[in-house]
């Protein structure tokens, strides 16, 4: 099915412009997502080894989230139509009937814009000019791109997500550096995993919508190995960052623990075929998604950790 | 004059119209925050004026 055709479906006919509420265009911005941006760009900040005043950290921390916001409505309303055919996304407010698809695109583009100008004046032009990439990635060579064209959409959608702890960074340094790149790499390495993990217990979900998911162009089993690549690929990344300027015993100890049991879980999603999966409701499969959020979580919560006991000298390998 | 029960619609707008007007405020509070820690900073400088090139 080509972009074309897709587009032309329009569920949200009935949608009356101008009668949204406020949380119809906050859940627009995907609130969730938009937690994971807020935390990841967060660490960022604090962890480099320059200081920010609170308000203008707490400035460009808003305007990232804005900016990722913005991604999201303007992800929305290209994807509008393919949300409506998803259990997962129906309830969004396009294809619900709450927002139009004109609306959803002024908001996304007004906010997207006023993101990466105040991230500007608030910090500096590397942050904003990041900021304005990735939001230009995510929506135009993803969204708009690739992901109704290549099974490796995920792997390419990963970098988006991987880049507001960079941002964070070049708030306070005004540079790119090793550590801000590796954090980087930690993101789009754990993307894969995680979200093929989620279409291997979600299944039918983006085989009705067309996308080429790995699962639905490549099979269930390619799916199963390629979680594994990426998670020995990724423990790899993961502890190595531990003997890098963001890393030290705190966070490798993390980093081994999280790791481990990550490892364990895709090991077991490789071994599985479908019958075992689907008789016990994808158990493992659902394990491994639950897990790899908090994997992130804690991965980013130590790096955090570092950061402030090498405020009180006691951070690093020294 | 009876008043009559305010629509579904209309606690909508207001709805809508209320939150934006705190974003907008709480906008206005953060720029002149960010000023305030601008010009605060010890690095900061008044551009000097040149007075006449001649």
């Amino acid at each position: 099915m080509s972009d074309a055709s897709l587009n032309t479906a329009s569920p949200v006919s009935h949608t009356q412009e101008g009668e949204a509420g406020f949380g119809d265009f906050f859940a627009l911005l995907k609130p969730r997502v938009m937690t994971l941006v807020v935390f990841t760009a967060l660490v960022g900040l604090l962890a480099a080894p320059v200081g920010v005043h609170p308000v203008i950290g707490f400035a460009a921390i808003l305007f990232i989230a804005v900016g990722g916001g913005a991604s999201g409505a303007l992800n929305m309303w290209w994807e509008s139509d393919i949300d409506a055919l998803m259990k997962r996304t129906q309830k969004r407010p396009i294809p619900a009937g709450k927002v139009t698809r004109d609306e959803a695109f002024a908001f996304g583009i007004t906010l997207a814009v006023m993101s990466v100008v105040m991230l500007w004046l608030a910090t500096n032009a590397l942050a904003a000019g990041i900021l304005a990439f990735t939001i230009f990635f995510y929506v135009v060579i993803y969204t708009i791109g690739l992901k109704r064209w290549t099974p490796q959409n995920i792997v390419i959608g990963g970098a988006a997500g991987a880049f507001p702890p960079m941002i964070g960074w070049a708030a306070a340094t005004g540079t790119v550096s090793l550590e801000s790149v590796l954090m980087f790499a930690l993101i789009f390495m754990w993307t894969p995993p995680h979200f093929w993990a989620l279409a291997l217990f979600m299944r039918g979900d983006y085989d009705t919508a067309g996308v080429p998911m790995l699962t639905v162009t490549h099979g269930r089993r390619a799916t199963r190995v390629h979680i594994l690549v990426y998670t020995v690929l990724l423990a790899a990344l993961a502890i190595g960052a531990a003997f890098t300027g963001i890393g030290g015993p705190v966070y490798l100890a993390v980093a081994v623990i999280f790791n481990a049991l990550f490892l364990r879980d895709a090991i077991a999603i490789w071994r599985r075929d479908e019958d075992q999966a689907e008789a016990d409701n994808y158990r493992v499969e659902k394990r491994a998604f639950r897990l790899s959020l908090w994997y992130l979580f804690a991965h980013f919560t130590a790096i955090l950790a570092e950061a402030a006991l090498s405020g009180l000298g006691l951070g690093g390998w020294t | 004059m009876s008043f009559r029960e305010e629509h579904e619609l209309h606690k909508r707008r207001f709805g809508r119209n209320l939150g934006l007007g705190l974003v907008l405020a709480g906008f206005v509070a953060l720029v002149f925050g960010m000023t305030i820690a601008k010009v605060s900073n010890e690095d900061f400088a008044v551009p000097k004026i040149e007075q006449g090139a001649d």
